[in-house]
């Protein structure tokens, strides 16, 4: 068995995830409560007002984070359906099973926050253009895959359905990152890249990388203590079962 | 006849193959998909694509580019409105009946959903506001102006690497 495969398999035993995992649960969750609440006050109260959206423009600091939890939560969805389609890797179908809803709700309120952002400055809630029409259609995959993983009597079948869709769906995620780039939109291009000089004002910035960092420590930290309260319930099943 | 051991692939790298054969082939076809719709993926046409390649009339098209400085008219007691939408080489008029959006303003970028008249000129059925990636607090937007760096009426505003700059000696101008 090559390196990879037995680190990989090693913690797959959910006895070791567990006794890996737990600690740190509490930790992480308090560093998340921290940074956003930190960064949620200041950008809601003390950070600037935009000088023509006015204060419409705190809506950024939910909807920014929420559209980079979608993307972030897609590839680990992904990925985890690649871990079960070639290594058939057992945490991985229930690490999918857990990310699902949080990627859903958080495409969800990206596209509301979006859409309530939209009135006011665009002037209407909702065009067909490539960046929220992408957008829409990776709401769409996460309530497929939701769907499909729990649709099945025999599980395997429902996770390596959800495992392929979860994989051809990773396409759509280039098209949401460079639309704004490949073709004209109605949506702003963004405003924070790894080679330009920021466009966006460094006081309206620093909350909103506080926000998107405290959210996506925080959606860590769910989906791990999501894929352990699961990984107890197997336990426990397990056991009474034994039991009778 | 069996290969030795070393040489044949184990499932999990058949696996991975496969994988990776379905993913370029997907990804080739989206490419290609993408790129014969492209021109149907565009949310808005410039002015100067709408001169060049006139739509059928009575289509419902979008008109996107800045609005003129000076051109905006608001007609005294009606929801009327006519202003000059351009991409800095043609201009089209439009005529416009309804609210516009709070982030219209000259030197904003639009689009309007309308048709293209026999005159040339665009009626829309509706105005949208384009917000660029730009975001600044009033104070620098209103130092910007004051040191006379920037006039919002004639296009986005400069690099921000400069805003510090700019507004810094904009404070030495006026004390």
């Amino acid at each position: 068995m090559s390196p990879i495969s037995s680190w990989f398999h090693h913690y797959a035993n959910p006895g070791v995830f567990l006794r890996l995992v737990r600690p740190c649960l509490l930790p992480l969750g308090t560093i998340s409560v921290i940074l956003l609440m930190t960064g949620l006050i200041w950008g809601l109260c003390f950070s600037p007002a935009d000088w023509q959206q006015g204060e419409n423009v705190r809506i950024m600091y939910i909807h920014v984070p929420m559209a980079w939890l979608a993307s972030a939560c897609y590839v680990a969805l992904a990925l985890c359906g690649i871990l079960s389609l070639v290594w058939r890797h057992p945490l991985a179908d229930r690490a999918a099973i857990e990310i699902g809803p949080i990627g859903c709700a958080a495409s969800a309120l990206c596209l509301v926050t979006g859409s309530l952002w939209g009135k006011p400055s665009w002037g209407t809630w909702w065009v067909w253009d490539a960046r929220l029409t992408s957008m829409l259609i990776l709401f769409f995959l996460y309530l497929g895959h939701i769907t499909v993983i729990r649709a099945f009597d025999d599980s395997f079948r429902g996770q390596k359905a959800a495992a392929i869709l979860a994989i051809v769906g990773i396409v759509d995620l280039p098209i949401i990152k460079f639309s704004v780039q490949w073709w004209n939109t109605l949506h702003q291009p963004d405003s924070i890249s790894l080679t330009a000089t920021p466009t966006i004002s460094l006081s309206l910035m620093w909350p909103l990388v506080l926000c998107t960092g405290g959210f996506t420590l925080g959606a860590i930290t769910l989906v791990n203590t999501r894929l352990c309260a699961s990984l107890m319930e197997r336990q426990v099943q397990f056991f009474s079962r034994r039991g009778k | 006849m069996s290969r030795s051991p070393l040489l044949k692939p184990s499932r999990k790298t058949t696996r991975l193959w496969i994988l990776c054969a379905s993913l370029l082939c997907l990804g080739s076809a989206t490419f290609l998909v993408l790129n014969a719709f492209s021109s149907n993926i565009v949310f808005f046409m410039a002015p100067s694509q709408l001169r060049d390649h006139p739509p059928h009339p009575s289509r419902v098209v979008r008109l996107g580019g800045m609005v003129v400085a000076g051109s905006l008219h608001h007609h005294p007691n009606t929801p009327d409105t006519t202003f000059d939408v351009t991409d800095g080489q043609v201009a089209i008029t439009v005529h416009y009946t309804g609210i516009l959006p709070d982030l219209f303003r000259e030197g904003q970028s639009v689009v309007a959903v309308g048709e293209l008249q026999t005159d040339q000129s665009f009626k829309a059925q509706e105005v949208l506001a384009k917000h660029d990636e730009t975001y600044m607090p009033k104070e620098v937007a209103d130092a910007l102006k004051r040191s006379g760096k920037w006039d919002p009426r004639f296009g986005p505003p400069p690099d921000a690497a400069s805003w510090n700059r700019m507004t810094a000696t904009s404070h030495d101008q006026h004390p």
